[in-house]
């Protein structure tokens, strides 16, 4: 019983940590990428431990073995990274500016071809 | 320019069938637990629109060949038809009837009538809204 409780309160207690560095990074950093970099990682991480805690407690505490809680893990672990992939991408591709203190961009160079290469074949707009 | 969807595409894949699952599992589930015809219906058609940002709507066209105002209209019938089938029985309009049964896999189950009123439910939700959200979408 015990045991079970100090699991509880250390995973509950580290998604909530991992959810306030959340909104902290939402706050502090200086740009569009970096943003969603800390709102795609950090919350995942939260939210999944705040629904690993609840699932101990229902499992040993309650007794009943609750199978939603392991799908809701599985789906926020498959798409909650791909939305922060796509926010930032169609960030980019619309021409948002990096922050200063970028130092590569690996990306910016292969849109531009594409962009050219676009605009040379005089296809119409495929959407 | 056309953007390179591949990581869209891929986790499609995989999250449509988990969404459909859950949409038949919170259909079934709706009649002790939360849950029911409306909501299973919704999640099934935000299945579909999930597919449509995906793949586009005229490959989803080729895929799921179903008239959506038709599956409207059938929907509407089997829920008339259940509510009117026990006028047959000498009860008032809407009276659901239920019994148990032993089936092979399940054990002893509850069959309800109001199961087939869900469906019909269901049918109109995910028709409506794919009807709506269809011609939303086809602004060519």
């Amino acid at each position: 019983m015990t045991i079970a409780n100090i699991l509880i309160i250390v995973s509950i207690s580290v998604g909530v940590l991992f959810s306030v560095v959340t909104a902290l990074g939402l706050v502090r950093l200086p740009d569009v990428y970096t943003r969603t970099h800390a709102a795609s990682k950090s919350s995942t991480l939260g939210v999944l431990a705040i629904l690993t805690g609840t699932f101990i407690h229902f499992w040993i505490v309650e007794g009943i073995f609750n199978t939603q809680m392991i799908i809701a893990i599985a789906f926020l672990f498959i798409t909650a990274p791909v939305g922060g992939h796509l926010i930032g991408r169609a960030a980019y591709i619309s021409g948002i500016k990096v922050s200063e203190q970028t130092v590569r961009d690996d990306l910016g160079p292969a849109v531009q071809r594409k962009k050219k290469r676009f605009a040379l074949s005089k296809k119409p707009a495929d959407d | 320019m056309r953007t390179n969807d591949v990581m869209l595409q891929t986790v499609t894949k995989v999250v449509t069938f988990l969404i459909l699952m859950f949409a038949v599992h919170i259909f079934f589930a709706g009649h002790y637990t939360p849950g029911g015809g409306f909501v299973g219906g919704l999640l099934t058609a935000s299945a579909i629109v999930l597919l449509m940002l995906a793949f586009g709507i005229r490959t989803v066209k080729k895929i799921v060949p179903i008239n959506y105002v038709v599956m409207t209209s059938v929907g509407l019938l089997v829920a008339i038809s259940t509510a009117s089938a026990s006028v047959l029985f000498d009860v008032p309009f809407f009276t659901h009837a239920y019994d148990y049964f032993d089936l092979p896999l399940f054990g002893k189950t509850s069959l309800h009538s109001a199961l087939l009123f869900d469906v019909g439910v269901y049918l109109v939700v995910v028709g409506v809204t794919m009807t709506i959200i269809q011609t939303i979408g086809e602004d060519e």
